[in-house]
């Protein structure tokens, strides 16, 4: 099974990735992967968070679908690793 | 109609019924001071950014409405930072309005520039950046909104000084926020805890802050009564229900009585009510209750099984959650329990005074009891007073005890009995606090002697930061360092010097007759009251050690 991503549709401000990371790094938790990109007109975002399975997950995922910006906050087994490799895109460039 | 972004700051908070709040001016926040000096909204010059937020917190935790502080921009903001930190722990309602400089010049680091955002985005609740002065008439209202709603907490909003500065046009003015009725549990669920309640043979209601925060301490005290349950509290939801109620235990965790603490160890049902199972109040987590069936209701689901997994959650309301309840309970007279409960509390009665000194902090703290209104608002500091006012003090009403629970910020007591006089200016409000702590917020007494209200402060002076020198010599092998002052400060010519009356009682006389002779006047006085320079807090459970390992607790001679 693929690792867990968490998967994030948000306000799209200056703010919400520090909101959300700083969710992470208070508690020493590593994110592994992040993929984020506008939706619906770039008034809203859609983040994916690449983790490492830990038995704090489901407490975190509390604490995010508190955060005001947060709209819809959900796990998922689904994404292959390889979508956060940054080097595809830039691979593809050339 | 059109407004710059000050005025609209101003409006709004006049709109939503504020009335007081406390502050410092400076260059970035210039514009809402002049705005503010045309309006009816009271505002108290604190001498120090804490102090001031430290006021609203008084404000707020007696009113149960978000308390307002304004500060400036860089230093302004960060001298904040800890009273905003201690709301965001003990879930407090703050809007805190800073100023910054102007849109254009952030990231410059322009004089006094601080980024107010990021420092203040782990201890609040939410916070605003507003970037145009129309925003705020969005902004203002959600803070309110968020502040007070659900499980409450402070919310910054910072506004450039272009922001406060630059006009805009509208139509109408946006609502006033008002909370409305809680959302309505889950029916099944509620069934569910009422089956528990009633198959359980040993219950225990183990209250915290929520309950205050919902004000359903009325529902609380009719379920611990017709279902004759123990009720234990955490050091936040002390005053929930009335301390000379037989079904009153106290408080729980590292300086709880040993028959809160024993109470818990035979109980079968532990009905978990706006708690979080804070490390101070459960000591050792695995060792916690361990018999117990556990039923949790919080409003933040994300306390839900944080620390204990329970066997029966419902996320909502307290309040809502027991008012759905009481009509299905019915009432076991639970007799072999109760009497149970009754000879617990015999066996382990309330701490005593360790020495016969008569000015012993639990003397003092039982004499002003007795001399003092019921209705008197305490508020503490953080060190051994704090934790002896907790056992001692006979709190019969909510929001009369005030205390830094979860920060434990030495410095809270002073500025927010302030607060609370200016919410309250109809009762006395009594600071207990230490040496140590007092001098964080002392310079308050200038603001104090401006206001006259109605404030005494009980300072135990031992010469010490007394909790922790009493960590030292419990658990460091009496290897004492840096928690003995050297220098011997008169408090009380302190006060006098900020006018504000100051009397020392006499170590070796009864404090009664004195204590009754300052009580019976009204307005600000500091009582220094030497108090015994070693004396310890017991019972105590060390940090990390299971709540049955208790040291001391018995009588001591
Ligand atoms: C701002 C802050 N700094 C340090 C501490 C650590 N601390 C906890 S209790 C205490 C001693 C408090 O001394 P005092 O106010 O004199 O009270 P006492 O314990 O003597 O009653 C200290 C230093 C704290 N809680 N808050």
């Amino acid at each position: 099974m693929p690792d867990p991503v968490i998967d994030l549709l948000v306000q799209n401000h200056a703010g919400v990735m520090s909101h959300v990371t700083g969710l992470f790094s208070r508690r020493a938790f590593n994110l592994e992967g992040i993929l984020c990109g506008p939706v619906e007109d770039g008034a809203q975002s859609r983040m994916f968070l690449l983790v490492n399975e830990d038995r704090r997950l489901p407490q975190l995922l509390n604490e995010l679908a508190k955060l005001y910006d947060v709209i819809h906050v959900e796990l998922r087994h689904d994404i292959p690793r390889q979508a956060f490799d940054p080097m595809q895109v830039v691979r593809e460039e050339v | 109609m059109k407004r710059n972004g000050a005025e609209i700051i101003v409006e709004i908070l006049e709109r939503q019924g504020v009335r007081t709040v406390a502050g410092i001016p400076g260059g970035a926040n210039l514009p809402l001071y002049d705005a503010l000096r045309d309006s009816s909204i009271h505002h108290v010059l604190a001498r120090h950014e804490q102090g001031g937020a430290f006021m609203a917190q008084g404000i707020a935790r007696v009113t149960r409405r978000a308390g307002v502080c304004l500060g400036t921009s860089g230093p302004g903001a960060t001298n904040l930072l800890t009273a905003i930190a201690d709301a965001k722990l003990d879930s407090i309602p703050l809007v805190i309005i800073t100023g910054q400089v102007p849109l254009a010049m952030i990231g410059t680091d322009a004089f006094q520039e601080v980024d107010t955002y990021g420092l203040t985005l782990p201890i609040t609740k939410h916070n605003f950046l507003a970037r145009r002065p129309d925003e705020l008439l969005h902004i203002l209202p959600e803070a309110f909104r968020l502040a007070e709603s659900g499980r409450p907490g402070p919310v910054v909003v910072d506004v450039p000084k272009d922001v406060q500065t630059g006009e805009c046009e509208f139509d109408a003015w946006p609502e006033p926020w008002s909370n409305s009725a809680p959302a309505p549990c889950n029916p099944s669920e509620i069934d569910a805890l009422a089956c528990m309640i009633h198959d359980a043979k040993r219950p225990v209601l183990y209250i915290g802050g929520g309950i205050l925060a919902a004000g359903c301490e009325a529902e609380l005290a009719q379920l611990a009564r017709r279902n004759s349950i123990p009720v234990i509290c955490t050091l936040m939801g002390l005053g929930v229900f009335p301390a000379d109620d037989p079904l009153y235990l106290g408080l729980l965790g590292m300086h709880g009585s040993r028959a809160t603490n024993l109470a818990l160890e035979e109980a079968d049902l532990l009905i978990a009510l706006g708690v979080r199972f804070d490390d101070r109040a459960t000591g050792k987590v695995a060792a916690f209750c361990p018999q117990a069936k556990v039923a949790h209701i919080d409003i933040d689901a994300s306390e839900i099984g944080k620390i204990r997994p329970a066997d029966l959650s419902i996320m909502g309301d307290v309040g809502q959650a027991l008012r759905q309840l009481l009509p299905l309970m019915d009432a076991p007279p639970r007799d072999t329990w109760r009497s149970r409960i009754a000879q617990i509390q015999i066996d382990f009665p309330p701490a005593q005074p360790d020495s016969d000194h008569p000015l012993h902090p639990i003397r003092l703290l039982r004499e002003a009891a007795r001399l003092l209104p019921h209705d008197t608002i305490i508020t503490t500091d953080v060190g051994q007073h704090q934790m002896w006012t907790a056992q001692i003090y006979p709190f019969r009403h909510p929001r009369t005890w005030l205390t830094s629970g979860g920060l434990g910020t030495m410095g809270f007591g002073f500025p927010a009995a302030i607060g609370a006089a200016l919410a309250r200016p109809d009762r006395t409000v009594l600071c207990v606090t230490g040496d140590g702590s007092f001098l964080m917020n002392n310079q308050e007494l200038a603001t104090l002697a401006e206001l006259g209200l109605n404030v005494k402060i009980l300072l135990m002076n031992n010469g010490h930061l007394g909790l922790v020198r009493q960590q030292q010599e419990l658990f460091y092998g009496e290897r004492y360092h840096a928690t003995r002052f050297e220098a011997r400060t008169d408090y009380a010519a302190l006060a006098r010097c900020f006018g504000v009356k100051g009397v020392t009682l006499d170590p070796l006389e009864d404090p009664a007759e004195a204590l009754a002779r300052i009580f019976a006047q009204p307005g600000p006085c500091l009582i220094e009251a030497p108090i015994p320079e070693n004396a310890n807090v017991y019972p105590m459970v060390p940090p990390g050690a299971a709540n049955r390992d208790t040291i001391g607790g018995t009588v001591h001679a």
